[in-house]
């Protein structure tokens, strides 16, 4: 199993090596490991995320999908292995780990916004301490990203006033107002009732055209065919395979991938 | 002198001498609650810690200013420490005896409120690159607070009552204030029918103040949010069908 997954992920490198001499890659993960205790979270994980490309991560639960992007912002320590975000290395140094952060957004399945702010303070709360913006300026450019995401008018309400699907659309224009170069999706729609998946995706979809590196974990396969250049496959810590969504729907290589489709296509 | 004599308690109400302890049980109050929240805090912190030296040491204090009465803090610092040569006044003996009682009670108080506050809100502040002291005043603290007003409150009630123990080694607030009226006059019943009113109106006071501290602090709180969100379907299709 290991032995495969390294040629999987050995192969995908061989053919990105060239482009990639140049521009540095916006995610680069080598032999990475984390450990809970006696439990493998992420084993011996290498995984390269060129600029502007879209990551769909899926595998069952407890396979290390959420933990592999949570390693990325450092929201989780690795214990081995190495891992870049364009080109910092996350070596758990305070200024790294800072500079990391502020390169990547990141939207939880269950919505974290500041229940004790409102929309609009939610939004301005990061640039105004962090990249030292006024408040005119925060709240200029918090709207733009509620406009983006289709929720202006609920800019002075609270997040327990709204829906969940409009709450999560509020954590990504959150986490847009510090302009990441990289967004992570931890299963953004699993906390949500089914007709408004829909509206969150459809978020995604707009943010993916406009060309912004995204890796997403998530168990909607129609996003994931659509949306993604690439699937990663986890299981047991491991990713298991990568390969294009077209490919990897019509011929995945694993058995444990198949197994899983099975599971999950109705 | 045989019956209870309104009139008089009326007086020992009004009674100027009366009123200045009522000052001094106020002003002990407010000095313990400030103090022993600061101190709180920082044992609250402490107990958190991942540092198991500070840890423990919080645990210690917290174990010990909560397992012994008040009453005898109070005689050792006031008489117990003269003789290993540290003197204060009786007013800072009083003050240094509630600022540690209380601050042990409260370090309780401030760390089941920040427990309840959710990691991911700070994961979410992480995430947002957030500094610490950021994440700590306006993430984790004002949510923390919320919750710990409830219990703050009762803790505050108890350290207001808790003060007249301050009589014991002569401070003049109101229970001590009341006895020397006591003394003077032997008019038990009517001294402490005015003591009485003034810690009920105190406490009252306090009350009220707790419930427009809830009121205002719960006016996004957690609790209202979960009740929406539980009904958030409803809401959801409410909001379409305007639209």
């Amino acid at each position: 199993m290991s032995e495969m997954s390294m040629n999987i992920a050995g192969g995908a490198e061989g053919v990105a090596a060239q482009p990639q001499l140049r521009e540095v890659p916006a995610v680069r993960m080598e032999a990475v490991y984390k450990h809970y205790g006696d439990f493998t979270a992420l084993n011996e994980v290498d995984l390269k995320v060129a600029k502007g490309e879209k990551i769909v991560v899926c595998g069952p639960s407890g396979s290390g999908k959420s933990t592999l992007i949570r390693c990325i912002n450092h929201i989780e320590k690795h214990d081995e292995g190495l891992i870049y975000v364009n080109g910092i290395e996350l070596d758990h140094q305070r200024k790294n780990i800072d500079a990391v952060r502020r390169d990547t957004g990141m939207v939880f399945q269950s919505f974290n916004l500041f229940p004790h702010m409102t929309v609009l303070e939610n939004c301005i709360l990061a640039p105004m301490t962090v990249s030292g913006m006024s408040q005119a300026e925060a709240k200029d450019l918090a709207m733009h990203f509620l406009t983006k995401v289709r929720i202006p008018d609920q800019a002075e309400k609270f997040p327990g006033q709204l829906s969940g699907g409009q709450q999560q659309r509020v954590a990504i224009a959150r986490a847009l107002c510090m302009r990441p170069k990289i967004m992570l999706f931890d299963e953004p729609t699993s906390a949500l009732d089914p007709e408004m998946v829909k509206e969150v995706l459809e978020t995604m979809k707009k943010l993916a055209e406009e060309g912004m590196t995204m890796l997403c974990v998530t168990h909607e396969m129609g996003f994931a065919r659509e949306v993604a250049d690439r699937i990663v496959f986890m299981n047991e810590g491991k990713v298991v395979e990568q390969a294009a969504p077209e490919e990897f729907f019509k011929n995945p290589k694993s058995e444990r991938a198949r197994t899983f489709l099975d599971q999950i296509i109705h | 002198m045989s019956h209870f004599s309104p009139t008089a308690a009326v007086n020992y109400f009004f009674n100027y001498f009366l009123m200045k302890g009522v000052l001094v049980t106020i002003g002990l109050t407010v000095a313990a609650v400030i103090g022993g929240l600061i101190l709180g805090m920082g044992i609250a912190l402490m107990r958190m810690s991942s540092n198991p030296v500070l840890s423990g040491f919080s645990r210690f204090y917290i174990w010990f200013f909560r397992g012994t009465p008040l009453l005898i803090q109070l005689v050792v610092i006031y008489s117990g420490l003269p003789q290993l040569g540290i003197k204060f006044s009786v007013i800072t003996c009083a003050l240094v005896g509630l600022i540690l009682n209380e601050a042990a009670y409260l370090a309780e108080i401030v760390r089941s409120g920040f427990m309840a506050v959710s990691a991911g809100q700070r994961e979410a502040a992480w995430a947002l690159s957030l500094s610490p002291w950021t994440t700590f005043r306006r993430v984790t603290l004002p949510q923390a607070f919320r919750l710990m007003i409830p219990p703050l409150g009762n803790s505050i009630n108890s350290l207001l009552k808790a003060t007249s123990l301050a009589s014991v080694i002569s401070v003049e607030e109101l229970m001590r204030r009341s006895d020397m009226l006591m003394q003077e006059h032997f008019q038990i019943l009517e001294v402490y029918a005015a003591a009485t009113a003034y810690y009920l109106i105190l406490t009252s006071v306090w009350d009220a103040v707790q419930r427009r501290l809830e009121k205002h602090f719960g006016r996004s709180s957690a609790a209202k949010s979960r009740r929406v969100a539980a009904s958030a379907p409803v809401a959801q299709t409410s909001v379409e069908a305007r639209a």
